[in-house]
């Protein structure tokens, strides 16, 4: 689903790359923690994937398409399939929850009654009924989270972009979101999520890759945070 | 595509920056009413070049009753006349033509080019209107020297006017007043191009979050452009219908006064006026849409 070959990718102005040599593969459905240090090159590889950054050296598969390849027009269709629970996207605080997740229907051409009957639906998976009338502010930061993976889920991608979704969220609240996330992987949605949380990582034990300084210094079934930062 | 989402989009868009909207919505609206403004000046200036064109080129005024120059004594006698017109005839390289009016003959001719003016017809008796000889030139601007030093001062004659002269007086006033309209109109022009930048830019910059989600989401680039490409258009329509309703102003009090110093009917039709506002639209649309354009895909980024 998500193949890295080689790929490295310096920043303008920068010495040191964001990325270097990274040669990986993520299968359809697997579920990766991308964990390392700050700056290490966890955000810089979400974008990568996004095509929302061009990689200086090496090739890029997702979904079947060499992002190298694709055009500039054909970019959008490519991130229909993607779904991302991003910090720096977050809720529109003048619409409710409901309105919130219809927006990334509405902004695609999905019909009102596709979109009336499927919103529902994603809000009860990620454990919000009954609270789709709230307007982002009334609702607490673990609640946030869940309606902004409603929204990244709620088109069904192949593949599933978190950047540290359990950030701001307590450790009790994190648990949930991590069911939540549990549930979208078992719909056979590919994920990968960067996070920090070691406690997260341990008790789960699925693939961790482990970056430092932009180069994978582990890539682990089953793995733990990390000796390194306990 | 639902046209719905997209007309809601532009309606937010206006609204929140209102302000601003209306200053665009007035620049374009003045803007365009000036060069409007200006196209029906140089229509007008056509207008008239072209019928005085094949027009009399020169009138010899005969002495009349009434007439107050002291060279005249009385009206010109059939003999003067004869003689006068005779005189013109024989100047062959310069004169085409020579057609004698008579006072009862003008004075028609003069009620029907002031129909519009009843209170300056009722004001002249025929009495007041001299006969005149209507010469028509070879070569205006050469020829009138000539006939004009032949005529001056003979006997019969009481004036002799060359209205080239006259309306090449009007004309180069006409075109002045063009000339600095069409200057301001470009002015201000720029003035609303720059006005379109600014408000796409800002209306750009508060939906940022929105357009960044629709990019994240995959929207296709021409679904985020769009309502903001139409805020841009539709400010421009909204100006143009204001710079319309101005032109039509324009035309009715402005252009429609300038007969009283014409003698004939020189106004332009509404098929002109319907012409410069049509041209007006093109102009204000493609100023708008061409600019929003520029300026989205140098702020929105996609």
């Amino acid at each position: 689903m998500i193949e890295f070959q080689n790929v490295t990718k310096i920043y303008p102005n920068q010495n040191r790359a964001a990325l270097e040599n990274v040669d990986l593969t993520v299968n359809k459905g697997e579920f990766v923690f991308l964990v390392g240090p700050s700056g290490s090159g966890k955000s810089s590889f979400l974008r990568l994937i996004l095509r929302e950054e061009r990689p200086n050296d090496g090739q890029i598969l997702v979904a079947g398409n060499d992002l190298a390849r694709l055009t500039n027009w054909k970019v959008p269709a490519l991130r229909r399939k993607i779904g991302c629970v991003f910090q720096d996207f977050p809720l529109l605080p003048n619409k409710t929850v409901e309105q919130n997740v219809a927006f990334a229907l509405e902004v695609i051409g999905k019909p009102r009654r596709f979109i009336r009957r499927v919103v529902p639906e994603v809000l009860d998976l990620v454990g919000l009924e009954g609270k789709h009338e709230r307007m982002p502010d009334e609702l607490s930061g673990g609640e946030q989270q869940r309606v902004a993976m409603a929204r990244a889920f709620v088109n069904r991608p192949m593949i599933l972009l978190a950047d540290e979704p359990t950030g701001n969220i307590d450790p009790a609240t994190s648990i949930g979101i991590m069911k939540v996330l549990d549930r979208i992987n078992r719909t056979g949605t590919t994920v990968v999520m960067a996070t920090h949380d070691a406690a997260i990582v341990d008790s789960m034990r699925k693939r961790v890759i482990e970056l430092e300084y932009g180069k994978v210094v582990r890539d682990q079934n089953r793995g733990v945070y990390g000796q390194n930062y306990q | 595509m639902r046209s719905n989402f997209v007309f809601s989009e532009i309606w937010i868009g206006l609204r929140r920056n209102l302000t601003m909207t209306v200053a665009l919505i007035v620049v374009v609206a003045i803007s365009l009413s000036l060069l409007g403004t200006g196209l029906l000046f140089v229509k007008q200036v056509d207008s008239t070049r072209t019928y005085w064109q094949s027009k009399v080129e020169i009138s010899v005024y005969l002495c009349y009753q009434d007439s107050p120059n002291p060279s005249c004594h009385g009206a010109a006698t059939p003999a003067q006349t004869a003689a006068l017109e005779a005189q013109l005839n024989s100047m062959t390289a310069d004169v085409v033509s020579v057609q004698y009016v008579t006072s009862a003959e003008a004075y028609a001719l003069f009620k029907e080019a002031f129909s519009n003016d009843t209170a300056y017809v009722s004001s002249v008796k025929q009495s007041d209107i001299p006969p005149s000889l209507e010469v028509k030139l070879r070569d205006p601007a050469a020829d009138y020297g000539v006939v004009s030093s032949a005529m001056t001062g003979a006997s019969g004659v009481d004036s002799v006017i060359d209205e080239e002269t006259i309306l090449e007086k009007f004309y180069r006033l006409l075109d002045g007043m063009r000339n600095a309209v069409i200057i301001v109109a470009l002015i201000l022009v720029v003035a609303a191009i720059l006005l379109v930048a600014n408000t796409i830019r800002l209306s750009a910059f508060n939906r940022r979050r929105e357009t960044g989600i629709m990019r994240l989401v995959g929207a296709s680039n021409f679904y985020i452009q769009l309502p903001f490409l139409l805020e841009g258009v539709i400010a421009g329509l909204l100006g143009w219908v204001l710079a319309a309703v101005l032109l039509v102003g324009v035309k009715s009090l402005l252009l429609n006064n300038l007969q009283q110093y014409f003698s004939y009917n020189v106004g332009l039709s509404t098929g002109d006026l319907v012409e410069v506002i049509a041209l007006a639209m093109i102009v204000g649309i493609l100023l708008c849409g061409v600019t929003s354009f520029l300026t989205l895909r140098r702020y929105l980024r996609v």
